[in-house]
């Protein structure tokens, strides 16, 4: 029963999809405002049935009611709670009605918070909101249905791939999903803005909130995501330049390319093409990573199990969506203005270099993910692109854009004096080189001492700009500080946790130490300055696996200091393997161990890692979220709080 | 801004709609074989069970042969068993097996409960046969045309559609050639 | 039936990401082993989808670390033993793909990307500098008032 109710839930939430996508569009057209207030009521009955089907979904799951087929293929009753509930996103359809729940969420968002907003505009952003929503709830209804009922139910269910059931990944994708589908906001408001006819200072301040929210979530879903694969995958990699990444990384990029653009068009009413075109691109991103992840058009490790009816689907879906909006964009084009005047040394100029370098990355993972493709279908020629070729490109671009991220920010709007601003950055120069001969004696590839002195340079430019604002007065020191604005604030700690990851990326990838023993019980090895000795090995049951389970001492200058338990896990349901490894975490390194298969004279294979700095990687990310976050909470730029007038008066 | 450049998206993006239409139907997890119409690499491998014959590329000249790759741990060669004791059984094929990685009591108790369609076994116990033919995983199956050289190469399974379809008429078209 | 043989051949090919050297498969040498490590992580499985040989726990993956492993110990070049796997399994090996005609455009897109950036981002300044002002230009002294409140933003 619980299966039709969320069945027809969703039918429910189509049906009014439709209307949401057509009324308020006519509505705004012949400036009929009950039609266009009809778009806030559609928007939050939406979420209201979406939240049903989903809850009805979930029921299923946490009772475990294998006559719905969803459940029994992805759910076993022996499972703890948490997992169940999470089973409800660890699979194709569940995962895509989560998409469609987070979508409905924006959608209600927009009369919940934007009150302040034009009517026409948002009654036009939540039409746009709700053809996204009929495109994908079809999808979900005609190709992904979740509530298939399976006839006779069997008794139990397939159970969960071991490696899903984890915190880290049972988070991993809500998070995730809240940034791709958050993108859709910046979407909506790039097509609503076309459809007026009118990109303005008003409409970045009102597009940027949600883009900048989307942006930390999604950067909050990757870290959580890298983190996962460092601990449960064995052997401590945290990026692996798979398809599937590639394709949330490259949304990542393009919205924070996006975050900074807008910030253009609102304060200097300026690149407003750019900005309309790369909101379109960074949804449009996120599109083709669910495209490439359900349609199996590129093979990757960690892909949903395909079908090509969906790639079809999803490819019409990515077609009309992206496809319509730029012939949108073709229309009015020619008559959009440019903008009002800057030179190019300028902190204009500066964010446009900011997007010249985020786009070529983009661009390169881009290429990367899909050459392969390309080439095999042009010349039939099958080759691979991997870890080599983006770290090429990858790196030495990031490095620029760190060097150029710190500079900017000392830039004055219109026109900059690069000189005065590098002389305010002295002490910046000073750590960077400190920093990279540091680095350089300790021994070091040369791209890497770049790296560091590049990472050190932003991290103290950063504090410098806060250090600028407070002058040389102390006594006012105080009242400055709490003075300046909270997106400030935001954007000097978004750019040191850039500094963050970007030293433990280049820690990591420059000094970690592997050892791959043989140990009997009792046996000891070395890695970086740790030792450490094989105590015991058990065999453990869980509650749906068994395990065995090793005991190590950690041993540093003749005594114990600590001890780690690292396990490899049966699941028999359905049958596979996981690596748990057991961690050592300090701030500035990991110690990684793992425990292997069991040899012939009770010996066993121990890999043991030593990561400096590798906890840096997300500590960054967090921070840069943390910086996002205070960026969002800054009054100026609180949803909706702008109102249109007002804001045209200030920018002018 | 020009009417024409603010074209260049939509036909950008129309460009890429095409390639992933063709994506969709175009099957990239199979690894082509690059040695297609290239003779056999050498190997000289043991008979199973060993008699003392050694099987060199010379031993697939001079007819149409299907070379198997299979293994008795291999899940997927049970599937297609039946299949290839079919055609063994009809005659329609010459096929030659190529354990791959087996353990030879192993290897003989699988022939003896599912039936032999191998009118010739190479053992190949190490596997570097194997990877000389750039094997990507059992059951793959090479067409060997009369001289001894590839000239297709089927990853997977045969299955009753893919003999009629694919298999059946190419060789039929090797055993017309001179 | 079909479907069958299918999950059948998934089952056959499942592989999990694991870093899988063995300590019997390490070289003694450990300047040899090093390169065997750096071009073992360079050649890309071919049983599991997006993996590198090192990465790899497949039994076939092992057997090709032993063979680059045994193709360094008998003196072979690091391009000889790419050339050697090349030979049997083709191009597709290789993570990072060499560059030559059918790669130009791979290898040469993310400099011409940035080039049309940059040069894109010049035609813009020359429009904007072009464009009919819409405006009386300010005063030098409106000028530094209106910059000095702009600084004052983030």
């Amino acid at each position: 029963m619980i299966a039709e109710i969320g069945h027809f839930s969703l039918s429910l939430a189509l049906t009014l999809a439709l209307a949401q996508a057509t009324l308020p569009l006519y509505g705004a057209a012949k400036n009929d405002a009950r039609l266009m207030a009809f778009a806030h009521a559609a928007a939050t009955g939406q979420l209201l049935f979406v939240a049903i089907a989903f809850a009805a979904l979930t029921a299923a799951f946490v009772t475990s009611d294998f006559s719905v087929s969803l459940v029994a293929q992805h759910s076993h009753s022996a499972k703890p709670l948490m997992y169940k509930i999470a089973g409800v996103w660890g699979n194709h359809e569940g995962s895509m009605l989560l998409w469609v729940l987070i979508l409905a969420l924006f959608g209600a968002a927009v009369p919940a918070f934007g009150r302040n907003l034009p009517e026409t505009l948002s009654a036009r952003v939540l039409a746009v909101q709700g053809m996204l929503g009929v495109g994908f709830l079809a999808f979900i209804l005609f190709t992904s249905n979740p509530f298939l009922r399976l006839d006779p139910a069997p008794l139990n269910g397939n159970g969960l791939n071991p490696l899903l059931q984890d915190p880290g990944l049972a988070t991993h994708p809500p998070f995730l999903y809240l940034g791709y589908v958050g993108f859709s906001m910046a979407f909506s408001f790039a097509v609503a803005a076309l459809i007026e006819g009118k990109v303005d200072p008003a409409w970045a301040r009102w597009v940027r909130p949600w883009t900048l929210a989307a942006w930390a979530f999604l950067t909050l879903g990757i870290m959580l995501g890298s983190a996962w694969a460092y601990y449960e995958l064995g052997w401590g990699g945290w990026w692996f330049w798979d398809p599937v990444e590639n394709a949330s990384l490259m949304p990542w990029l393009a919205g924070t390319a996006l975050i900074h653009s807008a910030i253009v068009v609102e304060k200097r009413d300026a690149l407003k093409h750019w900005t309309i075109l790369l909101a379109i691109l960074t949804f449009t991103l996120s599109l083709i990573g669910t495209f490439l992840v359900r349609s199996g058009v590129i093979s990757s490790v960690h892909s949903f199990a395909s079908d090509p009816t969906r790639g079809v689907f999803i490819l019409a879906l990515l077609v009309a969506t992206t496809g319509g909006a730029l012939t949108l964009y073709a229309i009015r084009a020619p008559q959009m203005k440019l903008g009002n005047l800057f030179t190019a040394v300028s902190r204009e100029g500066g964010l446009i270099l900011n997007n010249i370098l985020l786009v070529a990355i983009t661009a390169v993972i881009f290429l990367g993910t899909f050459y392969p493709l390309f080439l095999q279908i042009t010349t039939g020629t099958q080759i691979s692109v991997g870890p080599p070729f983006y770290n090429f490109f990858f790196v030495p671009l990031s490095i620029v854009l760190m060097i150029a991220m710190t500079v900017g920010p000392f830039l004055s709007w219109k026109r900059g004096d690069l000189g005065q601003a590098l002389w305010r950055l002295k002490i910046a120069a000073v750590a960077a080189i400190g920093v990279g001969v540091a680095t350089a004696v300790v021994g070091t590839g040369s791209l890497a001492v770049l790296a560091f002195a590049a990472a050190a340079w932003l991290f103290v430019g950063s504090l410098a700009v806060i250090a600028g604002r407070v002058g040389n007065d102390w006594t006012k020191a105080w009242a400055r500080i709490s003075g300046l604005p909270r997106a400030t604030w935001g954007m000097v700690v978004a750019h040191i946790g850039v500094a963050v990851t970007a030293a433990g990326i280049a820690a990591v990838v420059s000094w970690t130490e592997e050892t791959v023993a043989l140990l009997k019980p009792g046996e000891t090895a070395k890695v970086g300055h740790y030792e450490v000795r094989l105590l015991t090995v058990e065999d453990v049951k869980g509650p749906n696996y068994t395990s065995k389970l090793g005991r190590f001492a950690v041993v540093a200058g003749g005594a114990q200091i600590d001890e780690l338990v690292a396990e490899r896990r049966n699941y028999p349901n359905p049958g596979s393997d996981t690596t748990e490894a057991g961690l050592r975490v300090r701030p500035l390194d990991v110690l990684y161990v793992t425990i292997g298969q069991s040899h012939p004279g009770g010996a066993w294979t121990v890999r043991m890692y030593h990561h400096p700095l590798v906890f840096w990687i997300w500590g960054g990310s967090v921070i840069m979220v943390l910086g996002g976050a205070l960026s969002l909470s800054d009054r100026r730029l609180r949803v909706g709080a702008p109102r249109r007038a007002a804001t045209m008066q200030a920018a002018e | 801004m020009s009417r024409w450049l603010a074209l260049v998206p939509v036909l950008i993006l129309a460009t890429l709609a095409l390639y992933f239409a063709i994506g969709l139907r175009t099957d990239t997890r199979t690894i082509k074989s690059i040695l297609i119409d290239k003779p056999l690499p050498a190997f000289d491998l043991p008979a199973f069970p060993d008699d003392g014959k050694r099987i060199t590329p010379e031993t697939l000249k001079g007819r149409v042969t299907l070379l198997n790759i299979f293994a008795s741990w291999c899940i997927t060669c049970r599937v297609e068993h039946p299949v290839l004791l079919k055609l063994a059984m009809e005659k329609r094929a010459e096929i030659i097996g190529l354990a791959w990685k087996d353990k030879p009591d192993e290897l003989k108790q699988w022939l003896e409960e599912l039936g032999n369609p191998y009118a010739t076994i190479a053992d190949d116990r190490i596997g570097r046969t194997a990877i000389d033919l750039g094997v990507t995983g059992a059951p793959e199956t090479y067409v060997i045309d009369k001289k001894g050289r590839i000239r297709y190469k089927h990853v997977g399974a045969i299955d009753d559609y893919t003999w009629t379809n694919i298999l059946e008429p190419l060789v039929k078209q090797l055993e017309a050639e001179t | 039936m079909i479907r069958l043989a299918l999950l059948l051949l998934a089952l056959t090919l499942s592989c999990s990401l694991a870093r899988a050297v063995e300590p019997d498969e390490v070289l003694a040498d450990p300047a040899l082993e090093t390169r065997a490590r750096a071009l073992t992580q360079e050649l890309r499985c071919v049983v599991c989808q997006n993996q590198s040989i090192d990465d790899s726990d497949a039994p076939l993956a092992r057997d090709m670390r032993v063979l680059v492993r045994e193709r360094i110990k008998a003196g072979d070049t690091d391009d000889e033993v790419r050339a050697f796997v090349v030979a049997r399994y083709g191009k597709f090996v290789l993570l990072s793909p060499p560059v030559e005609g059918d790669t130009f455009i791979l290898w040469l897109a993310p400099f011409a990307i940035t080039g049309l950036g940059a040069l894109a981002a010049w035609a813009y300044l020359r429009g904007l500098a072009r464009q009919p002002a819409t405006a009386a230009a300010l005063t030098p002294t409106e000028e530094d008032a209106v910059q000095r409140k702009l600084d004052e933003a983030p």
